[in-house]
């Protein structure tokens, strides 16, 4: 013991000449460091978030409270699940506009099957395929028929919206829920749609980065011809991943209804689907392809979730909230942009 | 002078004898593909032998990248045959063509500039474990291509740099590795050097010339004749979507191509490409 003790700090001098290690050593650890912090995209928004959160916990201490932390884990939910979604669209160097109303319509869905005797979780699976259905020809459309995808989703969002207000006439409706097990676990405890949305956000950027699909979508995204040359079919990939957003948005959307217990015909998809694509904007995707961070998403998803709430706990109009996500929104895009060419400089 | 009418007197020696007694490995009869009013290819007729060297010349626009995307399943013909060891084929995709063990480099690399370089040797051949799900293994592949690269003395630096950040001529090694580290018969090389150094160059066509030992076939696109002189035992010319000049590289010489291309760069500028539209 007093021995190896002693040894350490003369060992240590011998070993380590002070000049050699002090230049290699000390100095390039925090360069590194500050290289991969600039490197990746998501500590930026970790960051920014973080100093938004402290903000408000020093302004109020209601923002401390487990209610408020439900609150916006709720808010965010569906943002970090439509959002990660989009991350792969983006990825392709496409967008799905109507993932929102996806999200809304995907619940009537569920209600009409179930209002006309279908068992609740048939109703449910069956609002699922219907989801995967609009993915489908999200993707049909824009890979088959070569209509820009900004254009198709457009055209689907008002399609649904359209068919939500006419089935609907324009009632608002009750979703059945219950407070049994089941109904916790999909949507009603407190919760319940954020762990939802981790895990799919999670299962997302397993596909993304850990399989041989991501690399394909990656791939289509940042090079079409070259993927397309090199046998991958980009088409399918394209394809899969409209149906992958319309699901993971659609079962969001459920989760959310039974949370809520009733659905509003006039809620329209674009306000929400707006959003996670901002959330994966700040959190660091670029909409050129090729490039997309699942992970900066969420936390771009969290930022919008803390920025809401704690304007609404400060008292702040809601109205400041879409002026200060519009200035977050030019800003974050400002630091991206000079981010990259510091990037590629130093890679160079 | 010599023979500017080259595309009567030199066809194919084994071109009559059909399918059934034949020599070549690859073969395409009268391939024909046009894209909307441009007919890029308007008949090609080629063979490829067992072990050869092919080089295919002719000024750009003239259908030679065409035609090697139709040899290697990228593009389907419009009419025409293949014939792979002397049985009729019909590619249906780049996989279909791979299985019959062509491979291709493309004139533009076919490499995503946002994946590592070792993911782009393995673009859609991805090594993965547990199954049909697809997980990769980034390690075996890594290792792999790591191998492979200082295998044949390509140097690249870090096997996980994106190959954004690469030059042109190492995009180009990759590319050239990619394909050839795949003991495919046949390969195909659109352009392999237009983008590399000195060494780099010396390199590649050492790289073809140990392949072409080893028994592979390959055809060779390329602008410059020295590279092709080098590399090739015959030469093709491709103008207007045909093949009008077929000799081996010792029966023929620079100054021959050379007079065969100008005569027919004067023949355009005299003809006003009149006949390229109305194709």
């Amino acid at each position: 013991m007093d021995q190896a003790a002693v040894s350490t700090p003369e060992g240590r001098s011998p070993k380590a000449p002070v000049l050699p290690l002090d230049r290699a050593g000390r100095e390039s650890a925090p360069l590194s460091l500050l290289k991969t912090a600039i490197q990746r995209r998501e500590v930026t928004v970790v960051v920014v978030t973080v100093g938004v959160v402290l903000y408000f916990a020093f302004r109020t201490g209601a923002f401390y409270s487990v209610a408020n932390i439900i609150v916006i884990a709720q808010y965010t939910a569906p943002i970090v699940v439509i959002g990660a979604g989009e991350v792969l669209l983006l990825v392709l160097a496409e967008i799905d506009l109507s993932a929102g109303q996806t999200y809304l319509t995907a619940p009537w869905f569920a209600y009409w099957f179930w209002s006309a005797g279908i068992p609740v979780g048939i109703a449910i699976l069956i609002a699922l395929a219907l989801s995967l259905l609009i993915g489908f020809v999200n993707g049909f459309f824009t890979v088959r028929l070569g209509v820009p995808s900004l254009i198709v989703t457009l055209g689907t969002l008002y399609t649904l919206f359209g068919l939500v207000l006419v089935k609907s006439n324009y009632q608002q409706v009750d979703m059945p829920g219950g407070t049994g097990t089941a109904g916790k676990i999909f949507g009603i405890g407190a919760w319940s749609t954020i762990l939802w949305a981790l895990l799919i956000m999670a299962i997302i950027w397993v596909l993304l980065k850990k399989t041989r699909f991501g690399v394909h979508t990656t791939a289509a995204g940042g090079n079409l011809l070259g993927a397309a040359e090199a046998g991958i079919p980009v088409g399918r990939v394209k394809i899969w991943c409209f149906m992958i957003i319309a699901l993971v948005s659609g079962y969001a959307g459920i989760l959310d209804a039974v949370r809520i217990g009733s659905m509003n015909p006039g809620n329209t998809g674009l306000d929400i689907v707006l959003a996670p694509i901002v959330a994966a904007v700040i959190g660091g995707t670029a909409l050129t392809g090729g490039r997309g961070t699942v992970l900066g998403t969420v936390i771009g998803a969290f930022f919008l979730g803390v920025l809401e709430d704690g304007f609404n706990i400060i008292g702040v109009n809601a109205q400041w909230f879409y002026f200060a996500e519009g200035v977050v929104i030019l800003v974050a895009m400002a630091i991206n942009v000079q981010l990259s060419r510091a990037t590629a400089r130093m890679k160079r | 002078m010599t023979a500017p009418q080259a595309p009567g007197g030199a066809v194919p020696a084994g071109g009559q004898g059909g399918p059934e007694a034949d020599t070549a490995i690859l073969r395409a009869v009268g391939i024909t593909k046009r894209f909307g009013a441009v007919a890029a290819l308007r008949g090609i007729d080629m063979h490829l032998n067992r072990g050869e060297v092919l080089g295919l010349v002719g000024d750009n626009g003239t259908g030679k990248s065409t035609f090697v995307k139709v040899l290697c399943g990228f593009h389907r013909p419009d009419s025409g045959q293949l014939y792979l060891d002397g049985k009729q084929v019909n590619f249906h995709s780049v996989q279909d063509a791979r299985a019959h063990g062509i491979e291709a480099v493309y004139q533009d690399l076919a490499l995503v500039p946002q994946l590592p370089v070792y993911q782009n040797m393995f673009l859609n051949r991805e090594e993965t474990r547990l199954g049909r799900l697809g997980f990769l293994s980034n390690r075996k592949m890594r290792k792999l291509a790591k191998d492979y690269l200082s295998n044949i003395k390509v140097d690249i630096p870090d096997i996980d740099a994106e190959v954004e950040m690469l030059s042109g001529g190492q995009r180009q090694a990759i590319a050239v590795a990619r394909a050839t580290r795949q003991n495919a018969k046949i390969l195909l090389l659109d352009e392999p050097l237009a983008a590399m150094g000195a060494r780099e160059s010396a390199l590649i066509i050492d790289l073809v010339r140990d392949l072409s030992q080893r028994g592979v076939s390959m055809i060779v696109i390329d602008h410059n004749y020295t590279h092709l002189f080098e590399l090739c035992d015959r030469l093709n010319i491709i103008q207007r979507g045909r093949v009008v000049f077929d000799k081996l590289v010792s029966t023929t010489s620079v100054e021959e191509l050379t007079e065969l291309m100008v005569s027919e760069y004067k023949r355009q500028l005299l003809a006003g490409h009149s006949d390229l539209e109305s194709a």
